[in-house]
């Protein structure tokens, strides 16, 4: 059977760097950071990280209040970027309800808020009297997907990937797959997370946050750098309308680019640390699914978190299959780590580099790791000639992940 | 309290639970066309008017029967009547 090209027709970003595409790309190529110290932090025993790159001046209130009423924070961000994504793509209202769009949307957890929330209530007395009729569509692991579904009357499948910071790139590219397999004509896919402290302790526990800059937030090592001492956690969502490129034709929709190889890979080598053999295999497998070869991919965005190990292997592994012969960025140091976002925030800022032509360097890398060397580290911002995107994503749990976009010929 | 501090009680406390126009909250209202309350909004209002007024409705049958404002406000003061 052949199978369908799949397109890139809409994106919706709320972010550390603002609530939208265009302010996002802005944000990025005038090397801005939404990263600042969260006086919240301060408050938890123990918790040593008080960086955090948090999303600001969402009006949730613009969502009717029985559509939010079941929303947590993360279900805002996932609703208010699909609907910028639809717009973008001026998907038509009455597709909506066809059966033939999908909602794949993922968090790394339902809403921690909600959950600290119902618990503190709880162990008052270990009475469930005082609990809402919202609380579990909080709760619940697919609440982003089904919130905006439900929100926009969306009636296709429903599809809710939870694989931390490999959460979104998933998302699109299983959608990616199931759009050319002819099983939707267009996916919402992506994901969206919530800060709450639990997630910056994630890190911390594992002395993989970052501990030095919490007083200077702007100087904040960026990732590759070799001062760099762990992730900054952050918060938001980005969504994309995939479609088949035949029903984008039809509809005369604007195609922004295709997406074209993806690959998802189990690293056992360890739950929680990196293996360069293994994002190797994935980026390789990925190459394989698009037709490609290394010589053809014209920018790498990279995962790279600021941490030590993962900084490491994955500029080992980039340096294994393409030595220095594509730029590399990683988005981090603008955008803190937006978790189960950040696979879709990337790809939608690397896109917009597609557009302009130019790419967005890594912030704050000053002094290049003796280990990260060898690779075509972006440490300004560059115009360049870019058709072909490689974007990784590696997460806890041993879920590797990469996604290639091209630019759209119209061919 | 007075009566009438019960019936403010009731409806400020809706109102902020249900973000509800102070205007439209008539006696004769009904809680579902009027107000456009839904079943689930119904589980919440029994655990609003609970923490307002520290008392035990849920498993009221009257609680079911309820349809206007104004049966809401008729219910929380026989209870509070009922109060010791």
């Amino acid at each position: 059977m052949s199978l369908s090209a799949v397109v890139i027709t809409g994106i919706g970003v709320v972010s550390p760097l603002g609530n939208s595409y265009e302010a996002l790309i802005k944000d990025l190529f005038q090397g801005h950071s939404g990263i600042a110290e969260l006086p919240s932090l301060r408050a938890v025993g123990g918790l040593r990280s008080r960086l955090a790159a948090t999303v600001n001046n969402v009006e949730a209130k613009q969502i009717p209040r029985k559509n939010r009423r079941s929303m947590s924070d993360m279900s805002v961000y996932a609703y208010l970027a699909s609907l910028q994504a639809l717009a973008m793509a001026e998907f038509p209202q009455e597709q909506l309800a066809c059966g033939e769009l999908g909602v794949s949307i993922g968090s790394t957890l339902g809403s921690t808020a909600t959950s600290e929330g119902f618990f503190k209530d709880y162990f008052q007395d270990y009475s469930l009297e005082r609990m809402k009729s919202g609380l579990f569509f909080q709760l619940m692991g697919h609440s982003c997907s089904a919130n905006v579904a439900q929100s926009l009357g969306i009636t296709g499948r429903v599809m809710a990937l939870s694989a931390a910071c490999a959460t979104s790139c998933q998302a699109i590219g299983y959608a990616y797959e199931q759009i050319a397999f002819g099983k939707q004509q267009a996916i919402l896919c992506g994901g969206a997370d919530e800060l709450h402290p639990l997630t910056v302790a994630t890190f911390d526990v594992l002395h993989a946050a970052s501990t030095a800059w919490n007083d200077c937030p702007d100087q904040a090592p960026g990732p590759f750098d070799q001062r760099r001492d762990g992730v900054i956690c952050g918060e938001g969502s980005g969504i994309l309308l995939l479609e088949s490129r035949p029903h984008a034709i039809a509809r005369g929709a604007r195609i922004l680019a295709e997406v074209v190889g993806f690959a998802t890979t189990s690293d056992t080598s360890s739950i929680a640390n990196p293996d360069v053999g293994a994002m190797e295999r994935c980026m390789r497998l990925a190459l394989t699914d698009a037709g490609l070869t290394p010589a053809d991919i014209d920018y790498i965005n990279a995962h790279a978190t600021g941490t030590g190990q993962g900084d490491i292997a994955e500029a080992e592994a980039i340096r294994a299959i393409f030595s220095d012969s594509a730029p590399v960025s990683s988005l981090k140091g603008h955008l803190g780590h937006t978790m189960a976002a950040s696979g879709a925030i990337e790809l939608a800022a690397s896109l917009g580099m597609m557009q302009q032509q130019r790419l967005v360097a890594t912030r704050n890398l000053l002094e290049i790791d003796e280990r990260c060397r060898g690779i075509a580290h972006l440490q300004h911002n560059e115009e360049r000639q870019v058709s072909t995107i490689l974007k990784n994503n590696f997460a806890m749990g041993g879920i590797n992940c990469t996604i290639i976009i091209r630019r759209h010929t119209g061919d | 309290m007075t009566e009438q501090e019960v019936i403010e009680l009731i409806d400020s406390s809706l109102a902020e639970e249900f973000e509800l126009e102070r205007d439209a909250m008539t006696p004769e209202a009904n809680i579902y066309e009027d107000l456009g309350l839904d079943s689930l909004d119904t589980v919440d209002m029994v655990i609003v008017l609970e923490g307002a007024f520290k008392f035990k409705i849920r498993e009221e049958e009257a609680v079911r029967g309820i349809r206007t404002l104004g049966d809401i406000h008729r219910f929380v003061l026989s209870k509070m009547d009922q109060k010791p």
